[in-house]
């Protein structure tokens, strides 16, 4: 019997040794894919799943096809929350070159301008939740900051966040706050790289002010206003924590995102049809892919240089 | 927000009038487990006094009690439900329990409720009753109306309004002395809820009211434009505060504190915050909301809070016993005086706390509203519903020009709710 496990043992041992080398990589990788399929790629399908079913979270659910899309077809708050959605995209942007020109104008050797930086920055260290609170106190129109400004030059009260013309714009200045400082950093780094050779060189061809910026110093900012481009779209499209704090979606619906609608219709204390949320969840998700696609494209063009 | 408090450790003063009927129970053993969303200090304080109450009545008997931030447990209720239930769990009165029951989720109590109980709880048992069955027990509830200024009133040579002309002819002497009638925030949209109530149930009565948040009346019918034609009339006179889209309801306290505003719509909880700020009770008074059209009999608002046995629960004898024992006069007048939950009993054995608005919220109740007595818009009308509602009822206050566009949207949601 030991005779005829033997061999068998030797031939697993050098199995392992001879593809030791190749398995390892997938071995370390394991974990990794695992978990990011189990709470990413599966739930992926099974929002989808879900998406076709009217569902309550409770009882059984029932197949109804392609209802729940032809519903938020006719759906107004749908259109709303994704009218304000593409604002959000749009907006935020502005955090892009707003970042940079505060990190053009913090990026030069002051006495304390590590300082300056730090309160630049401090913004985007707070929470969200505390973003929000900030600012809903500010547009307060009873006692806010924002009103009493306009007292002064005798322009009347501005009810920001309870006008449905002005709240999605207001909520999206919150944002941009935290998102600003956040490019800015981003940017700052990105200026330490910057080759002053190449900046030497523009120098003695006459290049100044918009010229210089423009030719020589952006293109090196490439990598930085990627990277900033990412993570502002990502930010844009997680607006949720701030409309949370500061509308709750209101008044009447006006400053709902897409991400936002899906929580009050599946999660929120008022509704749970999971196979509508589950529809919302999709739409944004083919928005999202957009990008993704767009992104993972940029850096495999990037990695093929 | 989780605490988990062993009942054999903690016993409150409320122990002492425990014993005289601990003798009428039989002896539970095993354990208890209670999930409960009072989770502001004073309920919280009742559901512990409570339950140390009810573990020296039952010694053999291990009480866990659960304390989830009330927000919280309404999604909570749904995983804990299905999942890991409970013996005892609160929840509401009305069509708010009625996913729960349609699931199969809360146990059927109606042995509870036979012979004397019935009787004593007869004002809340219509709101516990679906399928000729009762799911679970009443535990407090309180009264809905108007609380005004009483020194504005006075300082104005205002008297409470018995009907609705007197109430417009009020507003207009506040609103010409720069004073608002009445203070709203509608941020979190309830608040509208409570006056489409109030305005419905006096234009077209209880039935009417209850027949529409059930679907049998569509939202394009004349009655609830008529009632949209009342509210119009104050809206158009100026009557409640600007921008109350973006307060909460303690939010727009300040202004009637402040004297900007002279009266408030609200629950009975709104009293605490508004002596806190300082309205001494020569200041603030009560008055039933005045009937708007003679014909109808006036009804109230007054939610209910509840006791229910999840199906699933592992103990449901000591959970059927604990329920038993929270609707007894006795626990009822103590959890309910005005320095514990300082709401109304249910059970009309029960006295009621010595406090002025307690006292004519318990006559309100009990001798003034023949028309009978609702929940609330989100507790009578289903969930989903309620939200579209209530979007409405803001959007109404803020542009009442598109209140064709409001009703249409209303109606084509009724379409899809009330089809399951």
């Amino acid at each position: 019997m030991t005779q005829a496990a033997l061999p068998q043992s030797t031939v697993r041992k050098s199995w392992w040794r001879r593809n030791q080398i190749a398995i390892t990589p997938y071995l370390f990788l394991a974990p990794g894919v695992l978990f990011f399929a189990v709470y990413v790629i599966i739930p992926i399908f099974q929002s989808f799943g879900i998406s076709l079913q009217d569902w309550d979270g409770l009882g059984q659910p029932t197949y109804v096809g392609f209802e729940n899309y032809r519903e938020l077809g006719n759906d107004p708050a749908f259109y709303t929350s994704l009218k304000n959605n593409v604002w959000w995209l749009l907006l935020y942007l502005l955090a892009i070159p707003a970042g940079l020109g505060i990190a053009l104008f913090l990026n030069q050797t002051v006495t304390g301008i590590r300082i300056y930086k730090s309160l630049f920055f401090f913004p985007f260290v707070i929470s969200q939740v505390v973003v929000g609170l900030v600012f809903t106190w500010f547009y307060d129109p009873a006692f806010g900051l924002l009103n009493v400004m306009l007292g002064w030059f005798g322009a009347g009260p501005i009810n920001v966040l309870g006008d449905p013309r002005y709240v999605t714009f207001g909520i999206i200045l919150a944002g941009l706050w935290p998102q600003t400082a956040y490019c800015m950093i981003l940017y700052l780094t990105g200026l330490n790289a910057v080759n002053p050779e190449q900046i030497e060189a523009g120098r003695l061809d006459n290049a100044k002010g918009w010229r210089m910026l423009w030719h020589i110093v952006l293109p090196q900012l490439k990598p930085a206003t990627f990277i900033a481009f990412v993570v502002t779209i990502i930010g844009a499209l997680r607006s949720f924590d701030l409309i949370s704090i500061m509308t709750q979606g209101g008044p009447f619906g006006s400053s709902r995102v897409l991400s936002f609608y899906m929580f009050e219709v599946a999660l929120s204390e008022y509704g749970f049809r999971m196979g509508y949320g589950a529809a919302i969840a999709v739409v944004l998700f083919l928005i999202m892919l957009c990008f993704i696609a767009y992104f993972l494209f940029s850096m495999y063009r990037e990695e093929r240089r | 927000m989780l605490k988990t408090l062993k009942a054999s450790v903690a016993v409150a003063g409320l122990v002492a009038g425990g014993h005289a009927f601990a003798a009428e129970h039989e002896s539970l053993s095993g354990d208890l487990v209670i999930f409960s969303d009072m989770s502001n200090p004073a309920p919280r304080a009742v559901m512990e006094g409570l339950v140390a109450e009810f573990g020296e009545m039952h010694p053999d008997l291990n009480i866990e009690l659960t304390v989830i931030d009330r927000e919280a447990y309404k999604t909570q209720i749904r995983n804990f439900l299905t999942a890991n239930a409970p013996d005892v769990a609160n929840w509401y009165a009305g069509n708010r329990m009625a996913p729960y029951v349609d699931a199969g989720l809360f146990m059927d109590v109606s042995d509870i409720w036979e012979g004397e109980m019935s009787e004593n709880l007869a004002s809340t048992k219509s709101a516990m009753t679906m399928d000729d069955k009762q799911w679970g027990v009443p535990y407090t509830y309180y009264q809905w109306g108007v609380y005004y200024r009483a020194d504005l009133y006075d300082e104005y040579g205002l008297e409470e309004p018995q009907d609705w002309e007197t109430l417009k002819s009020n507003c207009q002497t506040l609103l010409d002395n720069g004073i608002k009638c009445f203070t709203i925030g509608t941020k979190f949209l309830w608040t509208a809820g409570g006056w489409f109530d109030y305005l419905n149930m006096r234009t077209n009565g209880y039935d009417y009211h209850m027949q529409l948040t059930a679907g049998e009346i569509p939202w394009t019918d004349d009655g609830v434009r008529q009632t949209f034609a009342n509210w119009r009339e104050l809206i158009d006179m100026g009557a409640f505060v600007d921008n109350h889209t973006a307060y909460s309801w303690q939010e727009a306290l300040p202004f009637m504190v402040n004297g900007e505003a002279a009266a408030y719509l609200m629950g009975n909880f709104a009293v605490a915050p508004l002596r806190e700020a300082g309205l001494s009770d020569d200041q603030l008074d009560y008055y039933q909301f005045p009937a708007i059209n003679p014909d109808v009999e006036l009804a109230e608002d007054a939610p209910t809070d509840t006791f229910h046995v999840p199906a699933q629960a592992s103990n449901p004898e000591a959970g059927k016993a604990f329920l038993k024992y929270v609707t007894s006069p006795e626990v009822q007048t103590r959890i309910n005086a005005s320095d514990a939950l300082g709401q109304l009993p249910i059970n009309s054995q029960a006295s009621v706390g010595d406090d002025k608005f307690l006292q004519q919220g318990f006559e309100v109740l009990s001798s003034n509203a023949p028309g009978g007595v609702a929940q609330f818009f989100d507790r009578d009308a289903p969930a989903e519903m309620a939200k579209v509602a209530m979007e409405g009822f803001q959007q109404f206050m803020v542009q009442p020009d598109q209140l064709d566009n409001i009703l249409q949207r209303l109606e084509q949601a009724t379409g899809r709710i009330y089809d399951k």
